[in-house]
């Protein structure tokens, strides 16, 4: 139950992918059949990236090696192109770190950076955003929804604040993407990432919608594809797993979102209820359907997870101990909670495998964990052991 | 990640628990920093007779906390006091190297439950 982690590459997507690895190994740059082949193939699988957002054109979007990369060539291929108008970034305290890195990073070359407040649901509070934006602001860049509390931010306000004032907006729509629709024009996004492997497309690709109109350095210069933004030869089998993983998405999203919100909540309902000092993570909801992201008081997200591994369950939490740079999670401190709060939370995300008989095993499950690894605790007030 | 011992040690922790009349008591950590350990300790004829623990953090804090009490058990505290970090994490057929602090804290935990020992005998001989 670590979907955002890393997801299974759906069939269809990998039966697609399969023939451009052995058969059609055409470079899409090339004059011959072969070349042709390959570029036509591309072309479809940029259609179907397209339609999934309801971009007004295919040609809006260039593939990547992944959102990270999409990320880093929106914010600083954006902030870059763009600094003699310029040289102020606003942005969330509450992005993914291929959002907040770039930023910093940007810092040391003479640009200013904003991190917004978020309240304790993770919404951005609009009059901050309104306030910070001043006429030497060229971006701001806010994710859709977050991937560790599931907060789906007001992209519409968001977007009409970031426009009054002149400036250009960022979505980073990773962990929102095929999970609820998303449409550039209605949602008035100038700049947008998406990933493969979120969408149970092949890890390493991703996609950055580029409004028409909209300038970027590019972050890789060379053969000049992609439109001169992103030059390389195109990883073919995955740009075709994408575009039909895209296709896929944009069909079931409807159903399997409904299916994920019955299952969330349930699996919500049921790691609270029973567990006393239990609470939830971001709003009600307000929330991605899969996103389950609670907190338990006295005890600690990594022992959390190594229970539940030993009976076969995987889960992500945002401790400390947890974290390559042992700090506890960014997003969480930003909703105002206390590091041991965050020590204490424990994050599920589902997907297309799990079923309601995966909620009722960790639900049933979770309360002896917690019970246990209380009794261990010094910090577990006397009432709750007994 | 963690050895078959670290392992063991979790989901079977030894002397987890609390001594009300304890001889001693170390605390080491906080629960700001995600690891927190408190070891008691009774104390007869300059051994540890009874020794019990309590931790909050993650498997390795567990393990670290756990497998201490049990090298400790039973030693003078001479001996205990000698006990370092490098021979609970060897005990344990060794830890990732970024939880090493965690075999620290329990080797600490278990010096500071000693000095207490030591602080209440002298005010007591007061």
């Amino acid at each position: 139950m670590d979907y955002s982690a890393g997801k299974p590459i759906g069939p269809k997507a990998a039966e697609a992918m399969l023939p451009y690895m052995e058969t059609f190994y055409g470079n899409a740059s090339s004059l011959h059949t072969i070349g042709r082949e390959a570029g036509q193939a591309l072309e479809e699988a940029r259609t179907q990236v397209a339609e999934l957002i309801n971009a007004e054109k295919k040609e809006s979007i260039i593939f990547t090696s992944g959102a990270t990369e999409s990320n880093n060539l929106a914010i600083k291929g954006f902030a870059y192109r763009n600094r003699d108008r310029g040289t102020r970034i606003i942005t969330s305290s509450i992005e993914h770190m291929s959002v907040v890195n770039p930023v910093k990073f940007l810092t040391t070359k003479g640009f200013e950076s904003v991190f917004l407040p978020v309240d304790q649901y993770g919404f951005v509070k609009l009059e901050n955003l309104e306030k910070e934006l001043t006429e030497k602001t060229i971006l701001v860049s806010i994710v859709y929804a977050n991937g560790e509390i599931g907060t789906i931010e007001p992209v519409k306000e968001i977007s009409q604040i970031v426009h009054s004032k002149k400036a250009y907006l960022h979505v980073d729509a990773t962990a929102a993407c095929g999970q609820i629709p998303i449409d550039v024009k209605t949602d008035g996004v100038d700049l947008l990432t998406i990933s493969s492997n979120d969408i149970y497309g092949p890890k390493g690709v991703g996609a950055l919608y580029i409004k028409e109109g909209i300038r970027l350095e590019p972050s890789f210069h060379g053969g000049g594809q992609e439109r001169g933004l992103r030059s390389g030869t195109e990883n073919m089998p995955g740009v075709i797993g994408f575009g039909k993983a895209a296709e896929i998405a944009k069909k079931e999203m409807k159903t399997e979102s409904e299916r994920l919100t019955l299952l969330r909540d349930k699996m919500i309902k049921e790691l609270l209820k029973p567990i006393p000092y239990s609470f939830l993570n971001g709003h009600p909801t307000k929330r991605l359907p899969n996103n389950v992201s609670v907190r338990y008081s006295f005890i600690e997200g990594e022992s959390m997870l190594l229970s539940l591994d030993i009976i076969g369950v995987a889960a992500s939490s945002g401790s400390a101990c947890t974290a390559k740079t042992l700090e506890p999670s960014h997003v969480l401190l930003a909703t105002g909670l206390k590091h041991e709060e965050a020590h204490g939370s424990l994050m599920f995300s589902l997907g297309k495998h799990n079923t309601m008989e995966d909620v009722d095993y960790v639900t049933r499950a979770m309360p002896d964990i917690v019970k246990r690894l209380r009794a261990m605790s010094p910090l577990t007030p006397k009432e709750l052991i007994e | 990640m963690y050895t078959d011992k670290v392992m063991d040690h979790f989901k079977n922790p030894r002397n987890m628990g609390e001594i009300p009349d304890a001889d001693g008591i170390g605390t080491v950590g906080n629960p700001t920093c995600g690891d927190m350990m408190t070891i008691y300790i009774k104390v007869k004829d300059n051994r540890i007779e009874a020794i019990k623990f309590k931790t909050f953090g993650c498997g390795a804090a567990v393990a670290t906390s756990s497998m201490v009490t049990e090298i400790a058990k039973g030693k003078t505290l001479a001996e205990a006091m000698k006990i370092t970090r490098a021979n609970v994490a060897d005990s344990l057929g060794g830890l990732p190297p970024v939880k090493m602090h965690c075999s620290n804290l329990a080797a600490d935990a278990l010096h500071a439950a000693i000095e207490d020992y030591y602080k209440k005998q002298k005010e007591v001989k007061k």
